[in-house]
């Protein structure tokens, strides 16, 4: 009992010890580059109910600093990496990103998951003219010139997947979500779409997030008897909501399951059997054959273990790190505005999920994939959009007569 | 949606949210009847319950895992809500106030710890086979692992009830409760009677952890989802009294259930909040007012 009582006071020790190390980043001006080195900022939740899928973007962003470092720097400066942690809290989000960029003075920022920690960081890039790569699918029906929207646009993964899930005969959705910004407009864009289809939503369902009670919510499924559920649900809840549909009867082998927020990495964490059989939509899965990809999971391996899981928001994050490097080279300047510039012109170049490009509207030009999971915890990719998407952050069924000029 | 067939379901569903409410609610209840002490750090004991789970199941696999976990859990969560009482209550007897900031700073320490010694992501526990299965009954779709949450929370209820009402314990637990001072006056040593309770109101609060987790996540942050319910229940239920407590679980986890029929799970949370504060207008002293000098200020 002694034993156990004074390491836990030694963890606590050690978690103060840690705050401390991170305030004591340093402090520069002239955009995070001074002397012979760059400082950037690395914000994911690396705890609370997001960090089952945040901790390894922050690990895929390092890996590729880490790389760049190795490689001689971007602009003959090396990196420094300042990690901060968004504790799953949009507010934590903004106050660190404040603190990283007018504190710390770094160049650019790379992270975020949940759209309401993007929307609470927002107003801190617009204000400090600084620049935020965000890695991760997300609603669209926004669009500021402060930041990089790498992940899908709803027309990269949303409508591919209904795309996929028409095609396959399906006529009555449910939509379930966590009670926030992205799977209520998520929803909004499917409905339109699945109504314009002729086809039917029988029930529309939000959790808060980190909420684990799927009580109510299951017994409306069983009363819908969907053709199959459109899944917006993020971070842990995810685990509850598999659970109680696994108790109450319903495995994703007998009630198909599109989950637009469960990767590789998630699947793991759940633990595969709950998971098995359902579907998911992704620009990315680990099972892609590339050799660029290849090249990406033996090194994030190398450095973070050799069973580590894969995600398309892991390479969003590492692709993100490397199109800064480039633009900011082509600019031949750290600062954000002249960077964001250069990204739009870059052009297509390579990375772990084949080759993209920036467009005009600072979104992501990318494929879509729908894979079925494995007992393996890997994706099966059953279909594909063929052609690279162009990214649209304005449906025009839900959002008619706006669009993105920056 | 036709809301008459979710009905019975969702009086179903009721009875299995209030029994986990019940039983994160039970130790804090007897902890406030008794020493008046709100114990912030409440919650974690569900957590650790559930880490408890996962680590039972790691050297006893297979299907009965779980239950070996039920004991194991309740006498490890017992244990360490023993230390509390000992290394922090129990100093901070006279001052309730500052019990209930040091209670708070002990729960994030508790979830600190979790997630350095067993990570921030969380552990999979799975329910057996014989637990992920559900039955019909009058078309009814029941999850076996909701049934066994109803029947554990009947056990521990019964246990705790034959513990109060026919062990000399009990007699003296009732004692301290209704008068402190006669109590420790006619030799009952009041310090014991209150690290019993509270470590079987940990206890109590491991076993939930367990159950909670063949429904969902076992991370750091598991307790804090049911610690607001269960002050909720707390408080609805009258300060220190077991029956109003389990009234006030019952309403309340019939309510959202029922609510839920109609509107999303963040609106029937806000209107649960709503109920207890005009129940509260309406009878400040809760579902039962336990008569209690322990409670006279």
């Amino acid at each position: 009992m002694v034993v156990v009582r004074s390491r836990l006071l030694a963890f606590a020790c050690m978690a103060s010890a840690l705050a401390l190390g991170a305030c004591s980043g340093e402090k520069s001006a002239d955009a995070g580059a001074a002397g012979d080195a760059v400082s950037v900022g690395v914000l994911q939740s690396l705890t609370g109910t997001m960090a089952i899928s945040e901790i390894t973007v922050k690990n895929a962003e390092m890996l590729a600093i880490d790389e760049i470092n190795a490689a001689g720097g971007v602009l003959g400066k090396k990196i420094t990496a300042l990690v901060e942690d968004g504790a799953s809290d949009p507010s934590t989000f903004a106050q660190k990103a404040s603190k990283l960029i007018e504190d710390n003075g770094v160049a650019t920022v790379f992270g975020g998951w949940t759209s309401a920690s993007r929307k609470a960081m927002l107003p801190v890039f617009e204000r400090t003219g600084n620049l935020l790569w965000y890695p991760v699918q997300f609603e669209g029906n926004e669009c500021s010139p402060n930041i990089m929207y790498s992940g899908a646009q709803p027309n990269q993964q949303a409508l591919p997947a209904l795309k996929w899930a028409v095609e396959q005969g399906h006529k009555s959705y449910f939509l379930i979500g966590s009670d926030y910004v992205y799977p209520r407009t998520a929803n909004l864009i499917l409905k339109k779409h699945i109504e314009k289809g002729g086809m039917k939503v029988l029930g529309e369902a939000y959790v808060p997030l980190g909420g684990t009670d799927f009580s109510g919510v299951i017994a409306k499924i069983q009363q819908a008897r969907p053709d199959i559920i459109i899944n917006t649900l993020n971070g842990d809840s995810n685990v509850a909501f598999f659970k109680q549909m696994q108790a109450a009867g319903m495995s994703p082998a007998k009630m198909p399951v599109m989950s637009f927020s469960i990767g590789e990495q998630e699947a793991k964490a759940m633990g595969t059997a709950l998971v098995e059989g359902s579907f998911a939509s992704w620009n990315y899965f680990q099972s892609l054959k590339l050799a660029d990809n290849d090249k990406f999971i033996a090194a994030y391996r190398a450095k973070y273990g050799a069973d580590a899981a894969i995600t398309d928001p892991m390479v969003h994050g590492y692709l993100d790190v490397y199109a800064w490097k480039a633009a900011v080279e082509k600019a031949k300047s750290f600062d954000p505005a002249a960077v964001r510039k250069a990204a739009v012109t870059l052009g297509s170049f390579d990375t772990p999920m084949g080759p993209v490009a920036f467009a005009a509207n600072q979104s992501l030009v990318q494929k879509a994939y729908i894979g079925k999971l494995k007992a393996d915890g890997q994706f099966e990719i059953i279909a594909d959009s063929g052609a690279d998407i162009q990214p649209e952050p304005y449906d025009p069924l839900a959002f008619p007569g706006k669009s993105c000029k920056l | 949606m036709d809301s008459a067939a979710l009905l019975l379901p969702q009086l179903f569903n009721g009875l299995s949210v209030a029994s986990l409410y019940l039983l994160a609610a039970v130790g804090l209840a007897l902890s406030f009847g008794l020493m008046r002490v709100i114990n912030m750090a409440h919650g974690e004991m569900l957590m650790l319950g559930g880490y408890l789970a996962w680590l039972t199941l790691m050297v006893v696999p297979g299907g009965f895992g779980i239950i070996a976990a039920l004991p194991v859990a309740f006498l490890g969560t017992a244990a360490i809500g023993a230390l509390v009482h000992m290394g922090l209550i129990r100093r901070l007897a006279d001052r309730p106030l500052d019990t209930l900031l040091a209670t708070w700073g002990l729960s994030l320490i508790l979830q600190q710890a979790a997630r350095d010694l067993f990570g921030p992501i969380g552990v999979e526990v799975r329910a057996p086979d014989w637990l992920s299965g559900s039955f019909t009954l009058a078309g009814v779709v029941i999850p076996s692992a909701r049934l066994l949450i109803i029947v554990m929370t009947i056990l521990v209820l019964g246990g705790i009830a034959a513990l109060l009402d026919r062990t000399r314990v009990g007699l003296d637990i009732r004692a301290v409760n209704q008068d402190r001072m006669m109590a420790s006056a006619t030799g009952i040593n009041v310090r014991a009677v209150e690290l019993i309770v509270f470590c079987v109101g940990s206890g109590v609060a491991g076993v939930a952890g367990v159950l909670l987790a063949l429904l969902g996540p076992v991370t750091p942050n598991a307790g804090q989802v049911y610690i607001v319910p269960a002050f909720l229940v707390v408080v609805m239920g009258g300060l220190g009294s077991l029956t109003g407590t389990s009234v006030a679980a019952l309403i309340l986890g019939l309510f959202t259930a029922l609510a839920q029929i109609f509107v999303d799970v963040s609106i029937a949370q806000m209107l649960m909040l709503v109920l207890v504060i005009l129940f509260l207008q309406v009878r400040p002293q809760g579902v039962v007012a336990v008569r209690s000098r322990a409670l006279d200020v």
